[in-house]
């Protein structure tokens, strides 16, 4: 599965990504199910809120985080994303 | 006691709140204790806010509402709103006994996050005969409304050998009803399911061809339907890793309120099981005597003490070695290596006559009669 980069992307309705305080950690809830994320993995979550498409979501980051290079990291967590359901496109 | 010091204490993150043993169904595999019926009290609505408070401080995030049907308790729309609160992602485990639209609507509205319709079988008439109960058709149509109503919908079904050949068609089934996960849980055989072994568990030649076909779909459904098979333990030659660990992640609490490191705990001798109204989570999960019995693995006994693989499967399950093999402390008589191993065969070829019997004896249906018949 790739991400089509003209459409946005939103996170999956059926999942929830919340901070967990004990874990001190994000993580993702589904049924059943929970996957804890680092901190770069929430970060490019959370900018999935279906306003913004893959070349807005790096250059989000790349500002918020005064970085550059990190277009390809960003890619490859997303189609593992959307592999998973996490997000979703249109 | 047996390993209750210097051990890192992990706090839970699942807490299964098991609400009532009240159920309109009456499934012979329930996993519910067989003398469930003696349990006549239940933990009232303040009892059970402060359990979830006090779990979800402890870092609980996965809250299941189970039963019993815990539809028959009134005040769980409640109980949902106040996980909600506290940031539980909480999932309903029901028969869909009694789930009505207005329901489902209204459990949304108090912040349920996911609905688990169990079913028992892909066609009418074995699915009422299973459940003890007509109920096939109302499932089905709860299954539609869950969809509708935006949640996440996980279908369950329990297999063993009365419908096991009903694979292909429990998973069209699936399909159809637009099933976001599917769990197919080959049948544990503890509480009611150990009492109908002899008539519930498949010969190896079924469900290695069930398997199979599960298989197969699971390809074919990729991206579309998640499926959690869950194999059973009596064809493998290792034990399931129980619980991630006696004490570890998970924590159930009945609806009594004794609280157990796992659901079947209660049927150990002599683990004396506290009760949340005597104390709190904390307590109960990092003090008692219980939660502290099998931590660790200094309780275990040869050929567990001395085993590498101890890690990884923590010696197996301590109700299935205790029901197998009447030692709680043994290694799991499913493990080739445990000095029990032959009860399994005996099991399967006893179950195998069973089914080649001109007459078979009847299932124990899961009822509050023969809760009393037979404990
Ligand atoms: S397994 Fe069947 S009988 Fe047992 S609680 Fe669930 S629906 Fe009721
Ligand atoms: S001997 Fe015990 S620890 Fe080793 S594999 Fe078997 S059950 Fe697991």
């Amino acid at each position: 599965m790739t991400i089509n980069p003209n459409q946005t992307i939103k996170f999956s309705p059926m999942h929830r990504l919340q901070w967990e305080e004990a874990q001190q950690k994000n993580v993702i809830l589904y049924p059943e199910g929970m996957v804890e994320l680092n901190q770069s993995s929430a970060e490019i979550l959370k900018c999935c809120d279906g306003t913004r498409n893959l070349a807005q979501i790096v250059s989000d980051l790349e500002q918020k985080f005064a970085t550059t290079g990190i277009a390809n990291d960003i890619t490859a967590f997303l189609e593992v994303a959307l592999k998973n359901g996490w997000i979703q496109q249109n | 006691m047996a390993g209750s010091n210097k051990i890192n204490i992990t706090p839970p993150r699942w807490l299964l709140a098991e609400l009532t043993y009240a159920c309109p169904l009456q499934c012979p595999y329930c996993a519910n204790p067989i003398d469930y019926a003696k349990y006549q009290s239940e933990l009232d609505t303040e009892d059970w806010k402060r359990v979830l408070t006090q779990a979800r401080k402890m870092g609980a995030v996965q809250l299941g509402f189970s039963g019993g049907e815990p539809l028959t308790r009134k005040d769980l729309p409640e109980l949902v709103k106040h996980a909600r609160d506290l940031g539980y992602y909480s999932n309903l485990i029901t028969s869909g006994y009694g789930l009505t639209e207005e329901k489902i609507v209204q459990l949304k509205e108090a912040g349920l996050d996911h609905i688990q319709v169990s079913i028992q079988a892909s066609t009418q008439e074995l699915n009422d005969h299973i459940a003890g109960t007509a109920s096939f058709e109302h499932k089905k149509d709860v299954a539609h409304l869950v969809k509708k109503h935006g949640y996440p919908m996980v279908l369950c079904v329990v297999i063993h050998r009365e419908n096991i050949h009903q694979m292909p068609q429990i998973l069209e089934m699936a399909e159809e009803l637009g099933a976001d996960y599917l769990e197919l849980a080959n049948t544990q055989y503890y509480g009611w399911a150990h009492a109908n072994r002899d008539l519930l568990l498949p010969t190896k030649a079924q469900f290695d061809q069930a398997e199979q076909i599960a298989q197969a779909f699971k390809e074919k459904v990729e991206g579309k339907m998640k499926i959690y098979y869950v194999v059973p333990d009596f064809y493998e030659d290792r034990p399931k890793a129980c619980m991630n660990g006696w004490a570890t992640t998970f924590l159930t609490i009945a609806p009594d309120g004794v609280a157990l490191p796992c659901h079947s705990a209660r049927e150990l001798p002599g683990l004396d099981c506290p009760n949340v109204k005597d104390y709190s989570i904390e307590q109960i999960w990092n003090e008692s005597k219980t939660f502290n019995f099998f931590r660790g693995f200094e309780w275990m006994k040869e050929p567990c003490s001395s085993c590498d693989e101890k890690e990884k499967d923590f010696g197996g399950c301590r109700c299935q070695a205790y029901l197998l093999s009447g030692d709680m402390y043994a290694a799991d008589p499913v493990c080739s290596k445990s000095p029990n191993h032959h009860v399994i065969q005996e099991a399967i070829d006893s179950a195998k006559a069973s089914a080649l019997a001109d007459n078979e004896k009847p299932l124990i249906f899961r009822n509050s009669k023969n809760s009393r018949l037979l404990s």
